[in-house]
């Protein structure tokens, strides 16, 4: 016989899906939010997101290329979709150089520094965001003014600031509420804040349409905005004097943003629904705790991050229902 | 109302090219190389030596313990030699060679074509025709059926089921003998189920195929506790544990055989074995293949006599492609590729697929994104990922703990990885260490 025949063990086919189309899946669903926040907050938006963006690509290209010396893996998607998430998660008046660094810190100390794309214990953009607010307070969280809201400001502060700055001044709920958007205007997104973080309601359909091509499963997200609804919910029925309902918790301060996509990283999170559901659990009692009783107003960023390094202790206890039983 | 397994499972293209393409007989080939190990247990004696005259359906090679079987002649001829050649496992293997001389057949066989609906033998009779016949599962597995047939001491089957599922993409030979020989598998379940003493079997058939579900469910009114039960398309559900859940709902614990859930599980096609072992005296010496693959010109299914060369099987499809990259002996699931084209259809050999060259490389993989889609995949709960780092470093009492030989070798996990990840191979050689390990613990 003229030819030789390939051997190779089975199985002999492959489905032709591939880790690439899975990143831009995400990229895709991420858009309709982007879109929002440059049609609100200008072409400012836009700028912080290139930044952020091409900041995230040089570095990874560059530390793998010059310093760590490996085949640079830019192309695969992720160091886009870390890009992204960062300018999601940042004012659209920040400095360009705030978005550099931040943009080193995600890749290089929270990406490549693990070993790239996989071995990462915390989402990268995570990382950039924390290392950002720790270093730069100010700019990180001084907001420019939601175009769409029709208020007469250059800067905002976000809903969950206004409220925790109320509680801690003795201000009751029902007053503080007269300087709050209404949870309709958190909905679709007349509010200030961070880039990506304004529209739930757009967050939702990205959530959606990465359910629906199964980039994703429900349980990570579902059981963060349970658990924050659930205990949001107890404290608002006790003292609705002081806590604000449960449904304001839910559509503000960046959880749809962190519960969808940020705390979705699949590098980051557990292997099996369990799991998922235990780390979903854990982000959102450590979030509401936060957000009741911490320093800050806001604390979904800290909590997945928590989580993240819980995730490989849930991966080694918490194991898929097996087929035929213990 | 379609049952399927709950855990994991995927489903590939299913690409069945020769479904509606009814079994032709290969013509008799010139020689054969009839392999005396072609089931699962000890490799059968040969009873023959050079210059023999032998007869098909003849004794050629002896079963060896109660977990082997006998090897009969397929042709009649002259044995050339006994002595090594490939199978298709790639290794030089013991068999009978015979230059074919006319089709002179053992007088005991019947081989008129009509068909013997009654019989009047008890189960331990049957059990003894079917062990003499050389019936294995010819689903793939070969594991001798007399075997199955008895229970071990304490346990009782209670049901019986027929795997009709066919889940491998490509394969029709199963499907093609519900279609034509649908009476005589019916006939091959009762005497099967006289054998066991139950009162129940249950065809299970994957509704991709309607009208074989249609064809037996009409069938089976008028025979007694025979059902057949439609099943959704999913992969892999032709897997012993995974029909049997689909089926009855339970669960094979690990480690355990179906017994334990009080089922046995048989083929279509070993159902029709049997009929033909004990209603025409006819030993196992021929079988269905299903030759295809997307450059083949004519995808069929054939009647080959064992120990006929793969190659005359591909000459009567049309020959071998210009493009092919790879032949597989079985379905792309499972299926072994096969080296060269000398190697014999044996009775566990189900298809021959022929496939492009474009479609036989394997892309270079690429880092774990740790997505979980290999563990939602998993028919048997288990973590790829985890196993195939824990194989590839060598820490096997993990592996073992995480229960690496539970894993069934169905391929879902290597078929699903987006980063291509060979899972599979790393976690067949880490069930293998673990093996050895187990039984060196035992002795
Ligand atoms: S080959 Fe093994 S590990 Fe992979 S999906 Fe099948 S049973 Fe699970
Ligand atoms: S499917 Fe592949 S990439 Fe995804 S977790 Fe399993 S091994 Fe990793």
């Amino acid at each position: 016989m003229s030819k030789l025949l390939i051997v190779s063990p089975s199985p002999h086919v492959h489905s032709d899906d591939s880790t690439q189309k899975i990143m831009y899946r995400v990229v895709l669903a991420m858009i309709p939010a982007l879109a929002w926040s440059v049609f609100v907050f200008g072409l400012d938006a836009l700028r912080v997101t290139i930044i952020a963006v091409l900041a995230c690509l040089a570095f990874e290209f560059l530390i793998q290329k010059y310093l760590i010396k490996v085949k640079p893996t830019v192309t695969d998607g992720s160091a886009l979709i870390t890009g992204i998430l960062l300018a999601f998660n940042v004012p659209s008046n920040i400095p360009w150089w705030i978005i550099v660094i931040g943009s080193l810190a995600a890749i290089g100390i929270g990406k490549l520094s693990f070993g790239g794309l996989g071995h990462n214990i915390f989402n990268p953009a995570l990382v950039g965001r924390v290392f950002m607010l720790i270093s730069f307070p100010v700019q990180m969280t001084s907001w420019p003014v939601n175009r769409q809201s029709g208020i007469d400001a250059v800067t905002s502060a976000t809903p969950l600031g206004i409220i925790k700055e109320g509680i801690s001044n003795g201000t009751p709920i029902s007053e503080i509420s007269q300087s709050l958007p209404s949870t309709f205007e958190l909905f679709w997104g007349g509010i200030g804040g961070s880039l990506g973080e304004i529209s739930a309601v757009l967050l939702v359909i990205g959530g959606l349409y990465m359910l629906y091509k199964k980039v994703i499963t429900w349980h990570i997200p579902v059981s963060i905005l349970a658990t924050v609804g659930v205990i949001a919910g107890i404290f608002w029925m006790v003292n609705p004097a002081i806590y604000i309902n449960p449904l304001y918790h839910i559509l503000t301060g960046g959880l749809m943003l962190g519960a969808i996509f940020m705390a979705t990283d699949m590098v980051s999170s557990p292997m099996n629904p369990k799991g998922q559901v235990i780390y979903g659990v854990g982000i959102g009692v450590i979030t509401i705790s936060i957000r009741l009783f911490g320093a800050y107003p806001e604390g979904i960023s800290f909590a997945i991050l928590i989580m993240n390094a819980v995730t490989p202790l849930i991966n080694y206890y918490v194991k898929p229902v097996r087929f035929g039983g213990k | 109302m379609l049952k399927t397994f709950k855990l994991g499972g995927v489903h590939p293209p299913e690409n069945k090219l020769s479904a509606d393409k009814e079994i032709q007989v290969l013509p008799l080939p010139k020689s054969v190389f009839i392999p005396v190990a072609q089931h699962i247990g000890a490799p059968a004696t040969p009873t023959v030596k050079r210059g023999d005259e032998v007869k098909v359906g003849q004794v050629i090679a002896k079963s060896s313990s109660f977990v082997s079987t006998n090897i009969h002649s397929s042709v009649s001829g002259k044995v050339k030699k006994v002595d090594f050649s490939e199978d298709s496992s790639g290794y030089p293997k013991q068999g009978v060679f015979i230059d074919v001389a006319g089709d002179e057949w053992i007088d005991e066989i019947d081989r008129s074509e009509e068909l013997a609906r009654e019989f009047d033998i008890d189960g331990a009779e049957i059990i003894k025709k079917i062990q003499e016949a050389g019936i294995v599962g010819l689903g793939g597995a070969t594991f001798p059926t007399h075997v199955k047939l008895v229970p071990p001491k304490g346990m009782k089957a209670e049901v019986l089921l027929i795997n009709g599922v066919e889940c491998e993409p490509y394969l029709t030979s199963d499907h093609r003998l519900m279609l034509e020989k649908a009476d005589e598998i019916l006939v091959g379940i009762q005497l099967l189920m006289k054998a066991l003493n139950v009162e129940k079997a249950v065809i299970g058939i994957e509704n991709n195929k309607p009208n074989a579900i249609q064809l037996l469910s009409e069938k089976t009114k008028n025979y007694k506790g025979i059902l057949v039960q439609p099943l959704k398309v999913k992969y892999p559900q032709g897997g012993e544990k995974q029909l049997i859940k689909a089926v009855t709902g339970k669960e094979v614990p690990s480690g355990g055989l179906p017994i334990a859930v009080g089922a046995v599980v048989s083929n279509v096609g070993t159902a029709f074995a049997v009929y033909e072992a004990v209603q025409k005296n006819k030993p196992l010496f021929e079988r269905v293949v299903t030759i295809t693959g997307k450059g083949v010109s004519q995808p069929s299914n054939f009647k080959v006599r064992i120990g006929t060369s793969t190659s005359e099987l591909v000459e009567s499809a049309g020959g071998l492609p210009e493009s092919t990259g790879k032949v597989i002996s079985g379905g792309p699931m499972m299926g072994r590729a096969i080296a060269s084209l000398e190697v014999p259809v044996t009775k566990g050999t189900s298809g021959i697929l022929i496939m492009k060259e474009e479609e036989s490389k394997r892309k270079d993989y690429i880092a774990c994104i740790r997505c979980s889609r290999c563990v939602s995949v998993c028919p048997m709960g288990l973590e790829p990922y985890l196993l195939m780092t824990l194989s590839q470093k060598q820490i096997f009492d993990r592996a073992e703990n995480d229960r690496v030989m539970d894993c069934i070798e169905c391929g879902s996990c290597s078929y699903t990885c987006p980063s291509d990840r060979p899972l599979l191979d790393y976690i067949r050689f880490g069930k293998g260490k673990v093996g050895q390990i187990i039984r060196s613990k035992k002795k």
